[in-house]
Parts: C-alpha cells; sequence; structure tokens
C-alpha cells in the first residue's frame, strides 16, 4: 500500500473554462505548432479579405453613366457595367415586352416548390410529379409562345440567367427518368440489357461534356437523316440529358442496392408484377433516400451548363463574357463580369448543397458519436 | 431447373408461355437487341450516306499527311512538317501531362484542407471551410478564365522578368529554368539510378519481413535515400561530373533555351487542382469522420501523438471510404482538362478536335478518335484505383 | 424495360423517316435561313446589344432571306467558333456559312463545301504594340503570337516564318475575342488574323492607337460565303445574290433609289430588277428584294466595315473593277 509521507505540493487553480481567454488559449494557442498556424492564416486573412472587401463593396462604383466613372486612382469594382445591362444578363436577347412570360413561370415554380420544403404538405408525390412533368410543358408553351396567342420567341433569343436556369430544369427533368430506368437496366437479370446499361452509363460518364456538347451541337445533323432538324438549344439538350442520365443512374443504382432485399421479396411475394413493384414499393424508397445525391447531381448539372458558351449559346456567363465585354464604350471590365457570374453560381449552389447536406442529416438514421 | 413445382401434378399447369418470365426476359432482350441493331445500323448508314453525298472524305489517311501548322507546347519533337498522327499525340501527351501533375496536387490540398477542416485551430480550421465552400460551388470554367487573367496579370513582361540567380526567370510569356543536358558518360549515372532503385524495393522488402520477424523496423529511408541519391551522385562526380545545364537568355523578344512552362498550364493546373482539391477535401474529411473516434481515443491511449495517430490509425482506415469517390473525382479532373480549350493550353480537344478537325474536316473519325482517348483514360484510372482499393481494403485474418 | 424499348424503337422511327429535299425546299418549309456566323466580328458579323446581328458576312444571308422568302430579316444566325464552322454546314445545321472563310482548294476540293463567290478580298496582316517600335514583319524573329484555331492563317504563319527562317511562338485561342484578350495581357507581342479583323479587333483595345496594323501582307485571303457540295441550286441562289449585290453597285442601284431604277429603260437593269428568277427557281421579285432590303454591295460595305462605320476600311482591292479595284460579277443575263 502506498502512503505519502509528506504534504503535496498545492496545485495551481483549475484554469478558467469559460470566457474569451480560455477559448483563445484551447482553440488558437494550445501550442507552438498551433500558435504558428494560427498567426500564419491570420496573416493570410489579412493580406485577403481586407483588399478584397474594398474591391468588392467599399471602393466599388454602383451607378455610373460612362465608363469613365469608374475608372480612375482607388476605384474599386465597376458593377455600374453589370447594372446598366441587368436585362440582359437576366433574359439574353429576350425581348422586353415579353419577359413577362419567363417571369410568369419563374414565379408559378418558386410558387408551386415552397410546399415541397414545409414538412407537413400532403401528398408531396403528386406535387413533385407535376412540377417534373406538366410543369415543364406549361412553361415550355408560356416562354416559346406561338400559341395561345402568344408571339413566338426563337430559343436563340434566349439567354442570361433564364438560359441557364431553363437548360438544368429541362436537364434533370429530361435525365430523371433515363436515369432511372438505366439504374433499374443495371440491376436487371436480363444478361443483355444489363449489360447494354453498363456500356451506355460507363460510355457517358468517361467522356468529357464539353466534347458531347460539340458533338451534339454541330455532328447531330450528320447522324439524321437528311432534312431532320432540331433547334440548337434541343440539340444542346439531348447531349446534356443523356450526359447527365448516366451520372443520375449511378446515383439512383446507390439508392436501389440499399433497399432491403426482403422489400423486393415482400413485394413479390404480394404479387406485383416487376414494374409495379419498382412503381408502388422500391423506387418510392430508393428516390427518398438518394434525393441528396440527386441534388448533389443536379449542382453539377447546373455548374456544367456553363459550358454551352463554347458552342454559342448565351448563358448567363456568356451574357457578361461575350455580349457586354463587346460594348466598345465599356471596355476593360473583364474581372468585374467574371466575379459577377462566379457569384451568381455561388449563391445557386451553396444554397442547394446546403439544402442537401441538412436532408442529408434528417435522412440519416445511422448512429454517429 | 428442377423447380418443384413442376413435379407434381394437382399444382396449375405451367404458366402460359407469355406470362413466363423467362420467355419474357428472352422476348424483351431479343427486342432490345433488334431496336439496338436497327439504331445503330440507321445510324451508320445515315453518316455514311449524308457524308458521301456531301462529299466529305472518309478514313484515316490524313493522320499521315503533313499538319502544316505549329503547336505551342508540345512534350515530343514537333513543327509544321508533322503528321496528323503526331498532332494527336502531342495532345495526347499534352492532356496526359496536365492530368497527372493536376491529380497530385489536387490531392495534396484537398488532403491538407482536409485535415485542415477538422483542425482544433479554429482560424486554420474556417479558411479551410471557406475554402472549399466558395470553390466547389464556382463553375470551373469561370474559374479558369479567372486563374488565366489573374496569372497573366500578376506576371511581369519579358524584359522586367522575376529572375532567380540569374537562372530562373518568371514572365508574363512563363517559368524559364536551366535545361540539363547530358554529356557523355552520363550514362554511368544513370546506370546507378537504376542499379539503387532495384535495390530499394528489395530492400524494402528486407525491411518488412524483418519488421514481422522481430519487430524492430530498420532505417529504410536512410538505406533508401543513400541508395538512390547518395550512390548515384557518387558515381556522377567519380565519371566527372558529365552534366551541363542550357540557361535560358533573354534573345529579342524573350528567353530561348531552357525548359519552358507556359503560363496556360500553370492557369489550367492552379484552376482544376483547386476546383478538384475543394471536392477532395470534403471527401477527405467525411472519411475521417466514418473512422470511429474509438480508434483515435485507443491510438492516443497506447501513446501515439496526434501526428502518428493520424498518419498510422486514421488515414489507413479512413483512406477505405475515401478512395471511391475519389476515383471519380480523378475521372472528373482529367475530364474537365478538356476545359484547356478556353484558355489556350495545347491539349487533345484544343488541338486534335480544334485545329486539326479543322484543317481537315474529317469531323466523325477526329471525335470518335478523341472521345476514344478519353474512354481509355477514364477506364485506366479506374481499373487503377479499383486495384488500390482491393490493396488497401480490410484484410481479415 | 419496355418503357426503354418503346423509346428505341420510336428513336429509331424517327430516324428512319428520311425526307430527301434540297436546301431550298427546306429553308422555304421553315420560314428561314440557317446562317453561321462568326461569335463576335464587328463589321463583318456581330450581335448588338439587342442581339439583332449585322455586318458584311451577315448582309449575305439576309440578301439571301431575302431572295428565297422575299423578307431579309427570316434568318437564324448560329454563330460559330472557326473550328466548328465546316462541320456545322457538313452536318447541316446551316443552310450558308458567311463567317469570313477564306477560298482555298483543300476546303472547296475535300471538305465537300463549295465556295460561291468572295464578298471581301483579304490578307492575312500582324499588330504589334506601338511601344515595342517594331515597323516590319520581318523583324518578328522570336515573338510569341497570338491566332485562332483552325484558321487558314494558322498554316501561312507558320509558312511565313519558315520561309524567312525565323522563330515563332503560336499561342492558338478558341475565339477572336480571346486573341485580343491574351493581346491586351502581354501574353503574346503579336496578334494576326486577315487584315480587316485586325482593325475591327484593335477596336476592343481600351486604346486602339497603342497598337499598330503592321504593312505587311502575307497572303491571299478571299472571304466569301460557304454552301454544302452536291446541291446546285441552293449554291447557285447564294452564289447570284452576292453576284446581284455587286452588279447592283456597279449598275448604280440602290436601296434608296430601287422602285425608280425598276422603271428605268436600261435592259441590263431591267434583267437586274426581274425576269430571271425562274432560272434560280425563285419568283421574279427576288433581286428586287435584295437590293430594296438589305442594299448593293458597295452600301453594306460602306454601312458594315467602310467611311460609315468605326472600322473605316478603305475600299482598296474591295474597289468594283472599273473603279481601280477586283470585285467583279458576271452580268445577270
Amino acid at each position: 500500500m502506498f502512503v505519502t509521507d509528506k504534504i503535496l505540493p498545492e496545485l495551481p487553480a483549475p484554469q478558467n473554462t469559460k470566457g474569451i481567454v480560455h477559448w483563445l488559449k484551447v482553440n488558437l494557442f494550445s501550442g507552438p505548432v498551433n500558435t504558428i498556424l494560427t498567426l500564419f492564416g491570420l496573416f493570410l486573412l489579412y493580406k485577403i479579405v481586407p483588399p478584397a472587401v474594398q474591391w468588392v463593396i467599399t471602393d466599388a462604383t454602383w451607378v455610373a453613366e460612362t465608363r469613365d466613372t469608374c475608372r480612375g486612382e482607388g476605384k474599386g469594382a465597376c458593377w455600374a457595367y453589370i447594372i446598366n445591362r441587368f436585362d440582359q444578363v437576366m433574359y439574353g436577347f429576350y425581348p422586353a415586352d415579353e419577359r413577362w412570360r419567363p417571369n410568369v413561370a419563374g414565379i408559378f415554380l418558386v410558387l408551386l416548390a415552397i410546399p415541397l420544403f414545409i414538412e407537413k404538405t400532403p401528398k408531396k408525390a403528386w406535387l413533385a410529379g407535376f412540377i417534373l412533368v406538366i410543369y415543364p410543358i406549361i412553361a415550355y408553351f408560356l416562354i416559346r409562345g406561338g400559341s395561345f396567342g402568344l408571339v413566338p420567341v426563337d430559343t436563340n433569343k434566349w439567354g442570361g440567367l433564364m438560359l441557364t436556369l431553363i437548360i438544368s430544369f429541362a436537364g434533370i427533368v429530361t435525365a430523371l427518368p433515363l436515369g432511372v430506368i438505366l439504374a433499374l437496366g443495371r440491376r436487371s437479370t436480363m444478361p443483355i440489357v444489363k449489360s447494354f446499361s453498363i456500356i451506355f452509363i460507363e460510355f457517358w460518364r468517361g467522356v468529357p461534356l464539353i466534347t458531347v456538347l460539340f458533338m451534339a451541337s454541330v455532328m447531330l445533323p450528320l447522324f439524321l437523316p437528311e432534312g431532320t432538324d432540331f433547334d440548337k438549344l434541343a440539340r444542346a439538350m439531348i447531349g446534356i440529358t443523356l450526359f447527365q442520365a448516366a451520372y443520375i443512374a449511378e446515383v439512383v443504382r446507390g439508392g436501389l442496392q440499399a433497399i432491403p432485399k426482403g422489400q423486393y421479396e415482400a413485394a413479390s411475394a404480394m404479387g406485383l408484377s416487376y414494374w409495379k413493384s419498382m412503381a408502388l414499393v422500391i423506387l418510392p424508397q430508393a428516390l427518398t433516400l438518394v434525393i441528396p445525391g440527386l441534388v448533389n447531381t443536379f449542382i453539377a448539372l447546373f455548374k456544367d451548363t456553363t459550358l454551352v458558351l463554347i458552342i454559342g449559346l448565351f448563358d448567363v456567363l456568356a451574357v457578361v463574357e461575350k455580349v457586354l465585354s463587346a460594348d466598345a464604350a465599356w471596355l476593360g471590365f473583364h474581372t468585374e463580369g467574371l466575379v459577377f457570374s462566379a457569384f451568381v453560381f455561388w449563391i445557386f449552389c451553396f444554397a442547394m448543397s446546403r439544402y442537401s447536406m441538412s436532408l442529408e442529416r434528417k435522412l440519416d438514421t445511422g448512429h454517429k458519436r | 431447373m428442377s423447380d418443384p413445382r413442376h413435379n407434381s401434378s394437382e399444382l396449375p399447369s405451367k404458366p402460359p408461355i407469355w406470362n413466363d418470365p423467362k420467355y419474357r426476359a428472352l422476348f424483351f432482350q431479343i427486342i432490345l437487341v433488334a431496336a439496338l441493331f436497327y439504331f445503330f445500323y440507321s445510324l451508320v448508314s445515315n453518316t455514311l450516306g449524308n457524308m458521301e453525298a456531301r462529299g466529305i472524305s472518309t478514313g484515316f489517311a490524313f493522320l499521315s499527311e503533313k499538319s502544316g501548322f505549329d503547336i505551342l507546347m508540345s512534350l515530343i519533337p514537333y513543327s509544321s512538317d508533322s503528321t496528323y498522327g503526331s498532332t494527336f499525340v502531342v495532345g495526347l501527351l499534352n492532356t496526359l501531362l496536365v492530368g497527372f501533375l493536376g491529380i497530385i496536387l489536387a490531392t495534396l490540398l484537398g488532403f491538407t484542407m482536409g485535415i485542415a477542416r477538422l483542425s482544433k485551430n479554429w482560424v486554420i480550421a474556417k479558411i479551410a471551410t471557406f475554402y472549399i465552400e466558395i470553390f466547389r460551388n464556382i463553375p470551373l470554367l469561370i474559374q479558369l478564365f479567372f486563374w488565366y487573367i489573374a496569372v497573366l496579370g500578376v506576371l511581369p513582361s519579358a524584359r522586367d522578368s522575376h529572375s532567380l540567380f540569374d537562372r530562373f526567370f518568371l514572365n508574363v510569356r512563363g517559368a524559364y529554368l536551366p535545361a540539363p543536358v547530358a554529356e557523355d558518360g552520363m550514362i554511368f549515372t544513370g546506370v546507378a539510378f537504376v542499379i539503387g532503385l532495384i535495390a530499394t524495393f528489395f530492400a524494402s522488402k528486407w525491411a518488412k519481413n524483418k519488421q514481422i520477424k522481430t519487430g524492430q523496423r530498420p532505417p529504410l529511408l536512410l538505406i533508401a535515400l543513400g541508395l538512390l541519391i547518395v550512390a548515384p551522385l557518387l558515381v556522377f562526380f567519380i565519371s566527372g561530373s558529365p552534366l551541363s545545364w542550357d540557361v535560358p537568355k533573354l534573345a529579342g523578344f524573350n528567353f530561348a533555351g531552357g525548359i519552358e512552362i507556359i503560363p496556360e498550364l500553370f492557369a489550367l493546373l492552379l484552376g482544376l487542382s483547386i476546383y478538384t482539391g475543394a471536392f477532395i477535401a470534403e471527401i477527405v474529411r467525411s472519411g475521417i469522420l466514418a473512422v470511429d473516434h474509438g480508434q483515435t481515443e485507443a491510438a492516443l491511449s497506447v501513446g501515439l501523438t496526434p501526428a502518428q495517430n493520424l498518419k498510422l490509425v486514421v488515414i489507413p482506415q479512413a483512406l477505405r471510404v475515401i478512395i471511391p469517390p475519389l476515383t471519380s473525382q480523378y475521372l472528373n479532373l482529367v475530364k474537365n482538362s478538356s476545359l484547356a480549350l478556353a484558355i489556350a493550353y495545347p491539349d487533345i480537344v484544343a488541338v486534335f478536335m480544334g485545329t486539326t478537325l479543322n484543317q481537315t474536316g474529317q469531323a466523325v473519325e477526329i471525335t470518335a478518335m478523341t472521345m476514344g482517348v478519353y474512354l481509355v483514360i477514364s477506364l485506366s484510372i479506374s481499373l487503377f484505383m479499383n486495384w488500390y482499393n482491393a490493396k488497401m481494403s480490410l484484410v481479415e485474418r | 424495360m419496355r418503357k426503354s424499348l418503346f423509346l428505341g424503337l420510336a428513336t429509331a422511327a424517327i430516324f428512319s423517316t428520311t425526307a430527301q429535299a434540297g436546301t431550298l425546299e427546306d429553308v422555304k418549309k421553315a420560314g428561314f435561313v440557317k446562317c453561321g456566323v462568326s461569335t463576335s466580328l464587328a463589321g463583318f458579323s456581330a450581335a448588338d446589344d439587342k442581339g439583332n446581328w449585322k455586318g458584311l458576312d451577315v448582309d449575305v444571308c439576309r440578301g439571301v432571306a431575302a431572295a428565297v422568302l422575299g423578307d431579309a430579316t427570316k434568318v437564324k444566325f448560329s454563330p460559330l467558333t472557326a473550328k466548328e464552322r465546316f462541320t456545322a454546314l457538313q452536318s447541316g445545321e446551316i443552310d450558308i456559312l458567311s463567317r469570313n472563310t477564306t477560298w482555298t482548294l483543300t476546303r472547296d476540293a475535300s471538305l465537300g463545301l463549295n465556295f460561291a463567290g468572295v464578298n471581301y478580298y483579304d490578307g492575312q496582316g500582324f499588330m504589334v504594340s506601338k511601344k515595342l517600335g517594331i515597323d516590319s514583319t520581318l523583324k518578328l524573329d522570336g515573338a510569341a503570337i497570338c491566332i485562332q484555331a483552325g484558321t487558314t492563317t494558322e498554316l501561312n504563319l507558320s509558312d511565313y516564318f519558315k520561309a524567312n527562317n525565323m522563330k515563332y511562338k503560336a499561342i492558338t485561342f478558341d475565339t477572336n475575342d480571346q486573341t485580343i484578350e491574351g493581346f491586351k495581357s502581354g501574353r503574346c507581342d503579336v496578334l494576326t488574323t486577315d487584315q480587316s479583323g485586325l482593325y475591327s479587333l484593335r477596336l476592343k483595345l481600351e486604346d486602339p492607337n497603342s497598337a499598330v496594323v503592321l504593312p505587311e501582307i502575307i497572303s491571299k485571303e478571299p472571304l466569301g460565303p460557304v454552301v454544302r457540295q452536291g446541291d446546285d441550286v441552293w449554291f447557285n441562289i447564294v452564289k447570284w445574290t452576292l453576284n446581284a449585290m455587286i452588279n447592283a453597285e456597279e449598275m448604280g442601284v440602290t436601296s434608296k433609289n430601287v422602285d425608280e431604277m425598276k422603271k428605268s429603260k436600261d435592259p441590263a437593269i431591267g434583267r437586274l430588277m426581274g425576269g430571271q428568277g425562274e432560272k434560280l427557281k425563285l419568283d421574279d421579285n427576288w433581286s428586287f428584294n435584295i437590293i430594296k432590303q438589305v442594299g448593293n454591295y458597295g452600301e453594306s460595305f460602306e454601312a458594315n466595315v467602310g467611311a460609315g462605320s468605326p472600322l473605316k476600311i478603305e475600299r482598296g482591292v474591295n474597289a468594283l473593277w472599273n473603279k481601280g479595284g477586283i470585285m467583279y460579277a458576271p452580268p445577270i443575263r
């Protein structure tokens, strides 16, 4: 047995475990390495943040009639360059008198989509189905015109943020069913169906989108019988759809694999046919499970729409890069254009990725430490 | 096919043939094959018919024709007298180069940032978070445009180059390094290096065996250092330093001689690795979080330092979670390198599917070749990573 | 799998419905002409801030639309990069390529294309920054040169430097806009393209006078509209649209006086104004519509690239043959 024979020295008082000093000590200066890292980090922030804030906000010019107002010593970004032609950034060459049509379509979509984010909405699946199937048709007729007394607006006049949103939304709407079918095909027991699906998926996942777009935009008519004709936008959409479907197929396949075998067996024990068991039992579960993955695919698609610039469509980046910069009276604001379009994309993608993360947390029923 | 039902006579007879899943499957597949066959048949006949009607030349004979144009950067000797076949190779090598370097840089950046985001240091963790959230949510094309402008904007003109020891130069035309020029006798050093490489391989096997047997770990790093660097260096000096340097010199507009690294490559690498690095960082972070915290606690309690814990306990286990999504990021990086054409880097899409296609007009052949290249690269990366994944996966004893 | 099967069959059915019709019928049926133009080259083809295309090359397409459909506005423009243009025409994405395209033997003979004439005689030139103090192309040894991908200029450049035993670095960009950005940033010392293009691109510099166009021209670049091979009816229409515009200038018929000229007693003008349509499978007003709605060649030149435009390019070789140039159109008779 151990018995001490002298009085132990007094320990120092326990450290303060609250307050800013303690926080700083634990989080920033807990050791020499950490202190150096902290100082380095702070130095980096000092070098980057204040100049960036100055350029973007405090020194920026928001209102300017001519280019000269923006130029000069100590002047930051020239947002007037964007603001003056903001309409074009939003709509491209869409005629000004008709712009209420995409506006109506957009507001309608937002109104439809809001209930989806509210927990208690009944029949969410029907609403989602409506948005994915019926809404695009309505929106197309509204924006394209040519019937119901609306002036037709050719797709080559579509542009700006409107086009970016249209391409990505239409892309997901068309690619989703194809992707689901491919995913089912890849898990099929029929060898030919299965190998066809695998080849199809791996082919589109293996080539860069830019080559796909090039093929779709200039070579497609070569593959078709003479006289068949599609719109340039439609052709780009075909390319994007096939490309995106392959990615969606892989996401959906993950969901299908996560459904326990018992569910499949139970469905066939109930006497449901293949399609019925898929539609009523498996897919509703699998698709709910992969919503975060689908949102991530959608984010990727959304960012990829910028590539249509290379095949001559005017999405928001192309409007800023090619149309605005062609104005001889406003030369030299290339950086502003890039920063602005980066910001637009960032807002959308960041919001969507947050949404997907919150869904993931909600769906995650596993054990976490 | 021993179906018990068939043996019993009480059960209803076999289902009608159109309800038998076996025949149904067969039927559907035959239809699918027929449809596919018809689809490809009409595709090919349409294409050939259209090409014939429009008088477009076909075939691969163009590959041996003289190209007549120059390419900014080439890893093999190339001039305008070379063939279209060599433009293909030049573009391919440039794509492989940027893919290879990009993967290395993105992995380094991604792992650093992924670990930094989990750091206890608040400032570092926040910086990593900002980096990830900003760069993965902005389209790569915008980032490439931006980096190209930034790189060109920061660098000085040729006459005011930054220089280091008057040997290394940096300006808006690129970075210029002295190029090693091997003279007679350099071969000995090369041979010594190869021998060192083989010896290191065996040494590592020996070291591993010894560690398993005795628990002692021989100082492998020192041995490797000696075999790979010191020994070849000795040979190099003994054989009379048979190496000279081709130092770049300012001549007329720009530097001549030495190794030139073009700013397009800088910008492309910067864009690709920063963009992909942000995704890799997230993958690394979730991989590390997937390792049970008990493992860390156990490691720390047996006396490993936090750094050792990370290196020996956490990362090897996290890698199993990390590798599959990492593979798809590598694939994405290589495919995204095709955006090089937006900033004048001569990759295969720019050189071959761009200029060569335009000079020859043979779109079908050239597009097929280009897509084939990407498919082969993608498949190779997948195969390699599958092999690596199998190697890293849990060995149950 | 049933659904995918039906999809497959449906697509196959679409693919197999062949409709062998000429471009003229297709255009009449569609109600518009599909015209390939450059992504942006002021004076030749560039969209203004309303998305309306303007330029010398654009006017050829508008002329064809006026001739075929009687309405010069019935054109759908496809902006194409240099490297997309031939594929787009070959594949049928566009009906006419009017995109400052150089007429060469290879293009005419092996790409399945036909050049319908020349609407601008050009030559490759060089632009350098004024502060370099260079006055001749022969002093460009070792220069970095910005150039657009997929053009004849790439080939000429290589030939020229080789012939003069000089070296250069070609920085090959995808579009004209990028070449000028590269030039601005100092990535290259020299920008090369057709000389007309240089004047047009120079306007995109913040100070256009900071760069000079060198006097040498190193190549012949006859630029003109292109159509697919094997459709002679359409080929003739495009060819004679251009010829009608040039002939109209020669006879002094302009968009302003075309209504009076219709009553002219001069038989040559009479033939220009009508009577020839049937031979081209067009209606009789074809040339009248061109001149009325688009104008003659001279008007188009002045408005887009000449004195009436910011480019202020002289007529030079592009003047009519009887005014010191080489612009010469076969007679309409």
